[in-house]
């Protein structure tokens, strides 16, 4: 007897270490759209320490298209950006994704990434048949952290087990 | 999302959290005995200080030696994160303070350690808090007991010192149909036997000062958030989902995800009431959980030879230990801690205070000291120490009548602990004659 085919095998529940390692090691430019101007808000937080680690941080916001924050201009749209994006970090409510999701195709990311709480099947599928790799409900911040073990300074699980020292 | 999912319990309880020291390459974890520590410039304080990046401050919210212990057990038990803290008696306060404003209720069992039933009846209600203690064996008494004040239920898994188990499976139920969180305190079975938050705990406590330090060394306390709970809904849990003054308006639920819980008992509890664990009691108890499986592994090998003989023995009117055929609680046994039914039991002896009063002051191997999980064996006469507090009638129901001496069996051979046992039962029955 043969084993039935896995059906409806959610590929977005988890991903492994080295999934995400990979991406975070790959990409240098990110378009975080949904960037706020407001010191004290999460998208600020991430665009922080994503900049701290040495990623540009190319900020979309149409509301405050053209104001500056940490240093950056913001864009209205992801295609006004005139640098090459490698990765779409969507600060914003899962039913606003699907667009974004096209503009990332079209400006030729190869990353969709959709912060905690944010999850769009139809978005995701959008981006991947166009060959993107999609993760969806992660924060890049709290990842980077978990991995580089930032994140266990704070009592957290890392799922980290290792005997070789770490970088500092 | 299944953590750590690849590798055993034992590995976890050598490795979890403990790499190598990034700066010195020591292997085994150091002791940070520092109260401080440097920013590189006033931007990167500016950042720790607004929670905007992953650092340490001071040592009253975090420390390198006890991340490790937090992320230790947080990974032992299956969660999310933790916050250590001072005692098990702090890491309760800690578990409450985020969910509970004055006014707010909870429910627990009503079979707890005797220090827990005074710090939920008597001092919480200083903060306005009220513990509202039930027979959760009846779950009809905590579905009746929930009313809009009701932010959490409380139970032990292994309840101290009756040898009483939690249904937790039916309490998570009860709680989750109510939008509430089940907090289990799981310091008397460990992770290694016991793990609640696989069967729907969403916070888990522990007095690490017992079998995860284990050598009776090492005040401690931990609070693991399973990470799972939604504490966004319904505005229930406002110091998580409401703007936190503290922090210019920031909303932990918002803002740290799945981690808001243990963030907000670090970057709130901890640095506003102060109950932290001290780096060195971190490193013991980082080494007591190394050993923590083997350990236990005797400890329940010993308990149930105790148990065993001491239902046979003529001076001792019953055993309550749910490792034995019989025991009220032995299905519950076999199915929340199958491996054993922890190492600390209550025995009646026959000639009631008195009679219980003589064996502790007989005992010769055994440690008469208020403290239980030790690798010495200890035991205790509730009634005159840790219960005294309460009144007869609490004190019965939490399973600590005059008659009842708590045992907490150690890892010494044997044949020396039941020996030890049989003498003192004998000066007790002549006392008696």
């Amino acid at each position: 007897m043969t084993a039935a085919p896995v059906v409806n095998e959610d590929r977005h529940a988890s991903y492994t270490d080295a999934h995400i390692k990979g991406i975070l090691r790959g990409v240098k430019t990110i378009a975080m759209v949904g960037a706020s101007t407001n010191w004290n808000r999460p998208s600020y937080f991430a665009m922080k320490y994503l900049q701290d680690k040495g990623y540009r941080v190319f900020p979309v916001n149409p509301g405050a298209a053209g104001q500056t924050v940490l240093g950056e201009k913001i864009f209205a749209s992801l295609r006004d950006i005139p640098e090459k994006i490698d990765m779409v970090d969507v600060f914003r409510a899962a039913e606003h994704v699907p667009p974004i999701a096209a503009d990332a195709v079209a400006i030729g990311a190869k990353v969709l990434w959709m912060q905690l709480g944010v999850r769009n099947d139809t978005a995701a599928e959008t981006a991947e048949k166009a060959g993107l790799t999609v993760i969806m409900n992660r924060c890049p911040k709290i990842e980077y952290g978990r991995l580089s073990g930032e994140l266990g300074w704070h009592g957290f699980n890392s799922g980290v087990i290792t005997s070789k020292r770490r970088k500092i | 999302m299944t953590r750590n999912s690849r590798y055993g319990f034992e590995t976890l309880s050598i490795h979890a959290g403990a790499g190598p020291d990034p700066a010195t390459g020591a292997r085994s974890t150091p002791i940070y005995q520092t109260t401080a520590f440097v920013f590189d410039d006033a931007d990167h304080a500016a950042s720790l200080f607004n929670l905007q990046t992953f650092g340490y401050i001071y040592g009253r919210l975090t420390n390198p030696t006890t991340a490790v212990l937090e992320e230790r057990i947080a990974s032992l038990e299956g969660g999310r994160g933790a916050t250590c803290t001072a005692s098990g008696h702090s890491a309760q306060m800690l578990a409450f303070f985020p969910l509970l404003q004055p006014g707010d209720e909870f429910i627990s069992s009503r079979r707890l350690y005797g220090g827990s039933i005074t710090q939920f009846t008597r001092t919480f209600k200083k903060f306005g808090w009220s513990g509202l203690l039930v027979d959760t064996d009846e779950p009809d008494n905590v579905r009746r007991a929930i009313n809009p004040k009701t932010k959490a239920i409380f139970c032990e898994s292994l309840a101290n010192p009756g040898g009483v188990i939690s249904d937790i499976e039916v309490l998570a139920k009860i709680a989750h149909e109510h939008g509430l969180p089940l907090i289990v305190d799981n310091t008397m079975a460990t992770p290694y036997l016991c793990r609640p938050i696989e069967w729907g705990a969403d916070l888990v406590i522990h007095s690490t000062t017992k079998f995860l330090s284990g050598h009776g060394n090492a005040m401690g306390g931990a609070v693991v958030d399973s990470g799972t709970f939604d504490w966004g809904q319904g505005d229930k849990f406002p110091s998580l989902s409401k703007p936190e003054p503290a922090y210019h308006g920031l909303t932990f639920t918002e803002t740290f995800g799945d981690l808001a819980y243990t963030i907000y008992g670090h970057a709130v509890g901890l640095r506003d009431l102060g109950p932290t664990m001290a780096p060195m009691n971190a490193y013991l108890t980082i080494m007591g959980c190394e050993t923590l499986a083997l350990r236990m592994q005797r400890h329940i090998e010993n308990a149930q030879a105790v148990a065993e003989y001491l239902s046979r023995h003529p001076q001792v009117a019953w055993v309550s230990y749910a490792g034995l055929k019989g025991n009220k609680y032995h299905a519950l046994a076999q199915k929340y801690l199958p491996k054993g039914a922890g190492s600390v039991f209550t025995i009646g002896i026959k000639g009631g205070y008195d009679a219980g009063v003589k064996v502790v002051e007989s005992v010769d191997l055994f440690s008469h000291l208020a403290n239980i999980g030790d690798t010495r064996s200890l035991i205790i006469h509730p009634a005159s120490t840790t219960h005294r507090q309460l009144s007869v009638e609490q004190a019965t129901a939490a399973g600590a009548g005059p008659d009842v001496l708590r045992l907490s069996i150690g890892l010494e051979s044997i044949d020396d602990i039941l020996r030890d046992l049989d003498q003192a039962l004998g000066q007790a029955a002549r006392l008696a004659a």
